[in-house]
């Protein structure tokens, strides 16, 4: 029996995610905010056959605590919108899904899955979303439309209002799907004869009544190519993973080693179940931070050097791993076996880490027959092995 | 020398212009149609193209329209992406001010310009009507009368996170480890009844400082909103003798604001049909028109007048003896055309007293009130026309609008195009990058003056 594909995210966010890497002689650090430095990354992702990369995105600038603004001035800060980044970039690649990152908790549903679908549209198939919870008082600020009260460090997981934050997201992501099902694909039927451009019969009402928001529909853009985009989320606790679990094809988890691996499958399973969804696919992909090198002293001492340079050892939500492309592959199948489906690896260094995966980790795993040796299918959801859904709507 | 023209694309939307039975139209939704349309334009030189936006599928008699395009992408998504497809061209798209805010529409559009190279621009529209806020976190809350007052708050907020980045922070020195010259970049804080914000905007100041800004107001207060704060305005007075009154009364509100004339670019909306003699325009025109507003388009069109269900009245007769009921308008709901007609028993009058002077059945007459073109004509005499208008100040050029999507403009472009360049109104290639090269506009400032484009 072959091996079953492993599934790989590249995670572009700057210039990587080691806060010294725009120092590196590769980076581009003036170019962080251009169309061309994008594309570059995308192109060397798609060289690379992976199934899709995310992109990074919050209604603040960057901070060295994700939870904490600061006033650094050393750190790569500013950032463009993600769903415009990955528009931007689509038309200039041909296969690799993309999957930006889009705030649920201040931010219109009924734009977010508009905008999903025309990524969909503008790239024959390839969109999704991350979705993110922002829980930050400060953040609430700069949008104006509620307040929310400071959360305590220790209790994040479990605070009050990040289960209601995530419950929202649930709804939120209810809303994005009805959408897209909004419309039944061949609602558009150009009659001359009638003069009917649509047949509004196919057009749906999605009435969504939640405790947050209501949504009347239907979309304005028709169904997207794919149907319906896919939806990803992050979690590192209960309340997200039981996003992943009831609303999300992808989920993504920090496992700090195999067992850990495979409890993390287990509790986005046991949601998944809890919501009913069993015999759906979801995805569930092993986040790291990777620092690849051909020798592994070479990593360990390039990780060493740019710790230096940035002051502090790197810390991170997701295990830090360093070394060959071949001890990556040793990890990732080691991993695999535990339950996840994939990885979605964050490059610590752009493009150095990247190219390390393209160019020394996929080959690697492809000489294991772990991994694609071409584009198998038109559309991300193809990508990930999942069919085009039927229409919630559709009668026939 | 003579004034320089401006055109502009617009991609048709949802409403009778586009002849959708015509075997040569092609999909509304799909990314080819718009890049083909984007790259037709560009290859013409025109300043930019035009999106405009639609929050919800009007409805008519209580159901979705369905007589017309119905459909359309999400308008930041598809500039983005035909960025990629294009290098110079202008990107412009509709965003409402009443169901977004601030800090959000503020970062997309500095997105899009960083992501074009300086070639993103907004036209500020604002809306109040419950029924589009049905689709809406916010609902459809604003009142009639707060709509200016809200959207000048929201562009003065949207322009103060622009400005919060003065363009000299990003350092990114490797060397020295200085990625930012300030600690706090994008600070910010407007307090006023609509927005209550403060923080820290998160991007840098984009190639063009600020997007350029359209206006489409008509009233007294909108034309004031324009003055004031716009680029330019998207006018409906395509004729000679209204685009020149709109054109003094606007041009002649700018001294109050501090501003000169040459800040407030005026281009109305316009249509066009080109054929090889005056005759075959002329027989064309009427064809368009005809397959622009069906029996049954008719009927509707009607009814939006008359506020009342007509479904039953034949549109080769006369016009209905009843008159139509005053008040709120609610046979068609999300189409803001309603709104123009002010005192609909009059103007019902007027269309009666035209169809019996002039022997039209209330086909015709919708016909001849709603859909004559702006231009007809051979491609001389339109470049002709539209010269004359622009050297009477009539405005300063023309956003097109063809009826057949996406190759409308191919004509224009190839046939009109040339004519007025050899004619030196018009720019043989592009001079500049950004839209604000294209349409002669200074770059705006952080402190509200103006100073010369570099």
């Amino acid at each position: 029996m072959p091996h079953p594909p492993i599934h790989l995210v590249a995670a572009l966010d700057g210039a990587g995610w080691h806060p010294a890497a725009w120092r590196e002689p590769g980076a581009r650090p003036a170019e962080l905010l251009t169309a061309g430095y994008w594309s570059d990354l995308v192109q060397e992702a798609e060289r690379g056959l992976l199934d899709a990369v995310t992109l990074e995105d919050a209604f603040a600038l960057q901070s060295d605590d994700p939870f904490v603004a600061d006033d650094r001035t050393d750190r790569v800060r500013g950032r463009l919108d993600a769903v415009l980044v990955a528009a931007r970039v689509a038309p200039t690649t041909r296969h690799i899904g993309f999957l930006p990152t889009a705030v649920v908790t201040h931010t219109e549903p009924f734009h977010l899955s508009k905008a999903i679908a025309t990524l969909d549209y503008v790239s024959s198939g390839r969109a999704g979303v991350r979705v993110q919870v922002a829980a930050r008082p400060d953040v609430a600020a700069h949008l104006g439309r509620r307040e929310l009260p400071p959360v305590d460090r220790d209790a994040v997981a479990t605070a009050p209002v990040v289960v209601e934050l995530f419950d929202e997201a649930a709804d939120y992501v209810e809303v994005l799907r009805r959408l897209w099902d909004s419309w039944e694909d061949d609602a558009e039927i150009r009659d001359a004869a009638t003069g009917r451009f649509v047949d509004v019969d196919k057009l749906h009402y999605i009435d969504f009544e939640g405790r947050h928001f209501s949504v009347r529909g239907p979309s304005i853009t028709p169904r997207p190519p794919q149907g319906q985009p896919l939806v990803a989320a992050l979690g590192h606790a209960e309340v997200p993973w039981r996003l992943i679990g009831r609303s999300a094809d992808v989920g993504f988890v920090t496992p700090t080693d195999a067992a850990d691996a495979a409890r993390l499958v287990a509790a986005v399973r046991t949601e998944q179940a809890a919501a009913g969804r069993e015999a759906e696919t979801v995805h569930v992909l092993g986040d790291l931070l990777v620092v690849l090198d051909d020798d592994a002293t070479a990593a360990a001492d390039r990780l060493a050097r740019l710790d230096d340079v940035a002051g502090a050892p790197l810390r991170s939500d997701a295990r830090v791993f360093t070394g060959t492309p071949a001890q990556l592959a040793d990890l990732l199948m080691e991993w695999q076996r535990a339950g996840l489906t994939g990885f979605r690896l964050r490059p610590a260094v752009l493009p150095d880490d990247l190219e390390q995966v393209t160019r020394g980790l996929v080959p690697e795993l492809q000489r294991r027959g772990a991994f694609r040796t071409g584009y198998e299918a038109a559309t991300l959801r193809g990508l990930l092995g999942l069919g085009r859904p039927a229409n919630r709507y559709a009668t026939a | 020398m003579p004034k320089q023209i401006h055109l502009a694309a617009h991609f048709p939307g949802v409403n009778n212009t586009t002849v959708w039975s015509d075997p040569a139209s092609g999909s509304h939704i799909e990314f080819d149609s718009f890049r083909e349309f984007a790259q037709v334009a560009e290859r013409g030189k025109l300043d930019f193209i035009f999106l405009a936006e639609g929050l919800r599928l009007r409805e008519q008699n209580d159901r979705i329209y369905d007589l017309d395009v119905v459909g359309r992408p999400d308008t930041f998504t598809v500039l983005a992406a035909l960025a990629a497809v294009t290098d110079r061209i202008g990107l412009t798209g509709t965003i409402n001010s009443t169901f977004n805010e601030p800090y959000e529409v503020a970062r997309q559009f500095a997105s899009l310009d960083h992501l074009s190279g300086g070639r993103a621009a907004w036209n500020v529209v604002t809306s109040w009507d419950a029924f589009t806020g049905e689709n809406f976190r916010r609902g459809g809350f604003l009142a009639q009368g707060d709509r200016y007052d809200r959207a000048r708050s929201f562009l003065q907020t949207a322009t103060e996170l622009f400005d919060s980045w003065r363009g000299d922070e990003v350092v990114a020195d490797k060397d020295s480890g200085t990625f930012l010259a300030d600690p706090h970049p994008g600070a910010f804080a407007h307090r006023d009844r609509f927005f209550d914000i403060a923080g820290q905007f998160d991007v840098p100041r984009s190639p063009q400082g600020r997007p350029v800004i359209f206006q489409a107001g008509d009233s007294d207060e909108g034309r004031d909103f324009a003055a004031a704060s716009a680029d330019a305005i998207f006018s409906r007075h395509s004729t000679l003798e209204a685009g020149q009154a709109f054109y003094a009364d606007v041009k002649g509100r700018l001294p109050k604001f501090g501003r000169s004339r040459d800040e407030l670019l005026i281009l109305p909306a316009a249509t066009f049909v080109l054929g090889d003699t005056e005759d075959e325009a002329a027989e064309l025109a009427q064809e368009v028109r005809l397959a622009q507003v069906s029996p049954a388009t008719a009927i509707k069109f009607l009814e939006q007048l008359w506020n009342r269900d007509l479904s039953d009245h034949d549109p080769d007769g006369p016009l209905p003896s009843v008159d139509p009921v005053v008040g709120e308008n609610t046979i068609a709901r999300g189409r803001a055309s309603v709104r123009m007609h002010r005192d609909p028993v009059a103007t019902a009058a007027e269309w009666r007293a035209k169809a019996e002077a002039e022997g039209l059945t209330t086909r015709e007459l919708i016909v001849e009130v709603t859909g004559r073109q702006s231009f007809i004509g051979t491609p001389q005499t339109v470049a002709d026309t539209i010269d004359r208008y622009v050297q009477a100040d009539a405005s300063d050029g023309f956003i097109l609008v063809p009826h057949l999507t996406p190759g409308g403009m191919a004509p224009f472009v190839d046939r009109v195009v040339p004519l007025l360049q050899e004619r030196g109104v018009f720019r043989a290639d592009y001079e500049g990058t950004t839209l604000r090269d294209h349409l002669g506009l200074p770059l705006r400032h952080t402190d509200g003056a103006s100073a010369a484009a570099s």
